[in-house]
């Protein structure tokens, strides 16, 4: 199936690249660095917003790998290449995606030992954790994907990709946020299910709205 | 384009007689004082940017479909409208909640929904002017506008549920009917000062899409050897 | 599978205020090599592209095997390989895995790119990076890339730029190779007389017009130099 063929590529892609994954991290990792610097060595303040910085340093890490996703394609057009085979771009499309996807992932875990070091805060609930940076990731990455697509095209890429993708995704910045400091600082009220179902919704809403619109926006 | 400027000039008409009813002819309000007032404005200009949205959403589809340009000149006028109004609406919040609560912003749900859409309409703006082929700024345009505009009540749930952990403040729209005639009065004057705004953004739109559209002169092949 | 013809009709293509292409009228019969030449920037690869749907006419029609290029783009893209200026090439993996990501998307079956790579003598760099690769081998590479995809027609966009004579004997041998199985090509070329030699018919375009139309073995008296 094409779909297949396309997210085999993708993981061959990262893998290949697998070092610039790295740099990424430590990009992330400073970042949060940075906002304890920002926020001053108070421990408690921190850990209250640890979820914030969390999700802001994957959010702004997000905008180096979603660029770097359409490096290759561009180089020697050969995303172009595959439409002309012909490939379906839909299955294009979402092999990216979900290969984005799992690339924020793996850098959203990689940067939970690293808050929970710099800001005490811990959880015993990894699997809900889990979950939370599943379904906030994919929010980033389903319009992430498409507008990197859009802006690889474009001069002033590094500008254009953040002011249009920031906007848009804060209805998944806030719910993640949200569910994720229920899950650090406590959840009596049994809050985090209605933030987890908002960013069910919003992943289920925009994977397959951009699904549809890909097609428009990599053909001419 | 006469009908353009007697939309605008009927508009103005209407907001100086429901501006001047509501400032000095309809009573203060009887918790919030003579700041409420600003609701006369703030509250059609917050109407007239949820149609100027849906008018750009509209527009947006209307492309993808038809492949028409004239939607894309529309969706352009469209956006700039909106965009503008949004950023009217955040002046106005800001003015009306100094005041009030003491700060310049409150987080209020609606308000707050309409700062995220003027930054994303913003950046839609922007990419329309880094994309120089018109066909594909205008498929562009209308991808991001569509995803945008889907955006809005998301943002507005989401930032509702948020802010409903803190603070319950009463929202500045609560208005008895004594108010509804300055109110209303206004809101067809903002409209019809909109749809004018629209038709001239969009006769504008047109004629630039036209100049970049337009087909370069023919040139035979002799000429064309020489200036190769 | 029945071989395939090329039908161009007025077809017009502009950047900008300028016209790449203006009136190109042409007919390529199946089974046939015609040859396109002209100067850099005569319209070319402008031309190869709107054939291969990369992008779209502003004017005029196209159609391969019966199937316009802009209504029934992906039937076109079926039937049609291109050779491309930029190679369509993933530097980051090696020759190898380029031409399986294409056998995949194809739908085909990874065994046969071995052999590919052996036809256009680059087994011995299967498993190297493209990012490795000189220009000449990366044209070889995507000579592979065209063979996978068993096209009726080929647009071969300067075959012999940046090879060696070696490699110009690789390229007359793919060329005679698919025109013996009724592939239809089409091939920009700034080699006249190499490409004249295996060319049935030939268009000269200059200034994004055509200049002169006609059996190959006449075109060297239209030679434009540059």
């Amino acid at each position: 199936m094409m779909l297949a063929a396309a997210l085999r590529k993708e993981i061959l892609l990262q893998w290949r690249t697998r070092s610039q994954m790295m740099a990424v991290f430590v990009f992330g990792a400073a970042s949060l660095l940075l906002f304890s610097f920002a926020v001053g060595p108070n421990a408690e303040m921190l850990r209250t917003f640890s979820a914030g910085f969390l999700w802001l340093g994957l959010l702004l890490s997000s905008t180096l790998t979603l660029s770097e996703s359409f490096h290759s394609e561009m180089e020697n057009r050969a995303l172009e290449g595959l439409l002309l085979l012909p490939s379906d771009p839909r299955a294009l499309y979402y092999g990216k995606a979900i290969a984005n996807w799992l690339q924020l992932t793996i850098l959203g875990c990689a940067l939970v030992p690293v808050m929970v070091v710099l800001y005490d805060a811990g959880t015993t609930q990894l699997l809900k954790l889990l979950l939370i940076i599943l379904l906030g990731t994919a929010g980033l990455s389903a319009p992430g994907t498409l507008y990197a697509a859009m802006t690889a095209q474009v001069r002033a890429k590094q500008t254009l990709l953040p002011l249009l993708l920031f906007p848009l995704i804060v209805p998944a910045l806030l719910a993640s946020v949200k569910a994720t400091s229920l899950v650090i600082l406590g959840d009596p009220m049994q809050q985090s299910r209605s933030w987890i179902a908002l960013l069910g919704a919003f992943d289920l809403i925009y994977w397959s709205l951009c699904g549809l619109l890909y097609g428009r926006v990599v053909e001419e | 384009m006469r009908k353009a400027y007697g939309f605008i000039v009927l508009g103005v008409v209407l907001l100086l007689v429901g501006s001047y009813v509501g400032l000095f002819v309809a009573p203060a309000e009887e918790y919030m004082g003579q700041v409420q007032r600003i609701m006369y404005v703030h509250v059609p200009t917050a109407w007239n940017w949820m149609l100027a949205v849906l008018f750009a959403f509209g527009s947006s589809i209307a492309f993808l479909f038809t492949a028409n340009t004239k939607w894309d000149a529309r969706q352009e006028a469209g956006l700039e409208v909106a965009t503008l109004f949004a950023f009217l609406l955040c002046c106005q919040g800001s003015i009306w909640a100094k005041p009030t609560w003491g700060v310049w912003w409150d987080w209020d749900p609606r308000l707050t929904s309409v700062a995220v859409l003027l930054f994303a309409f913003l950046g839609i703006l922007a990419l329309r002017q880094f994309v120089d082929d018109p066909q594909r700024r205008a498929v562009w345009s209308a991808v991001a506008t569509i995803i945008a505009s889907v955006d809005l009540p998301i943002v507005y749930y989401s930032v509702k549920w948020w802010n409903s952990l803190h603070q319950q403040q009463s929202n500045p729209n609560t208005v008895s009917s004594q108010f509804h005639l300055p109110l209303r009065v206004n809101a067809f004057g903002v409209l019809f000062l909109m749809i004018g705004f629209i038709m001239l953004r969009t006769r504008l739109a047109n004629y630039r899409l036209a100049r970049e559209m337009a087909m370069p002169p023919v040139v035979s092949a002799d000429q064309a050897g020489e200036l190769a | 599978m029945n071989d395939v013809a090329i039908d161009v009709e007025r077809l017009a293509r502009r950047y900008g205020r300028r016209w790449a292409l203006s009136d190109i009228t042409f007919h390529v019969p199946p089974a046939t090599v015609m040859m396109v030449a002209g100067r850099n920037g005569a319209g070319k690869s402008t031309l190869f592209r709107v054939l291969s749907t990369a992008i779209r006419p502003d004017a005029g029609k196209a159609s391969i095997g019966g199937f316009d290029v802009v209504r029934h783009r992906e039937d076109v893209r079926k039937l049609t390989a291109m050779l491309s200026h930029q190679n369509y090439l993933y530097d980051s993996l090696t020759a190898k895995e380029n031409l399986q990501v294409a056998a995949d998307h194809l739908g085909l079956r990874r065994n046969g790119v071995g052999a590919l790579l052996e036809q256009v003598a680059l087994n011995s760099r299967a498993d190297d990076p493209v990012s490795t690769f000189s220009a000449g081998m990366r044209k070889r590479l995507s000579f592979a890339r065209i063979l996978l995809q068993e096209p009726r027609v080929v647009l071969l966009d300067e075959p012999y730029g940046a090879l060696d004579p070696p490699g110009f004997d690789l390229v007359d041998r793919v060329i005679r190779d698919l025109k013996s199985r009724g592939t239809t090509i089409l091939m920009a070329t700034h080699n006249w007389e190499r490409s004249s030699k295996l060319s049935d018919m030939a268009l000269v375009l200059e200034a994004g017009r055509v200049v002169w139309q006609g059996a190959a073995g006449e075109v060297m008296e239209h030679e434009v130099k540059g």
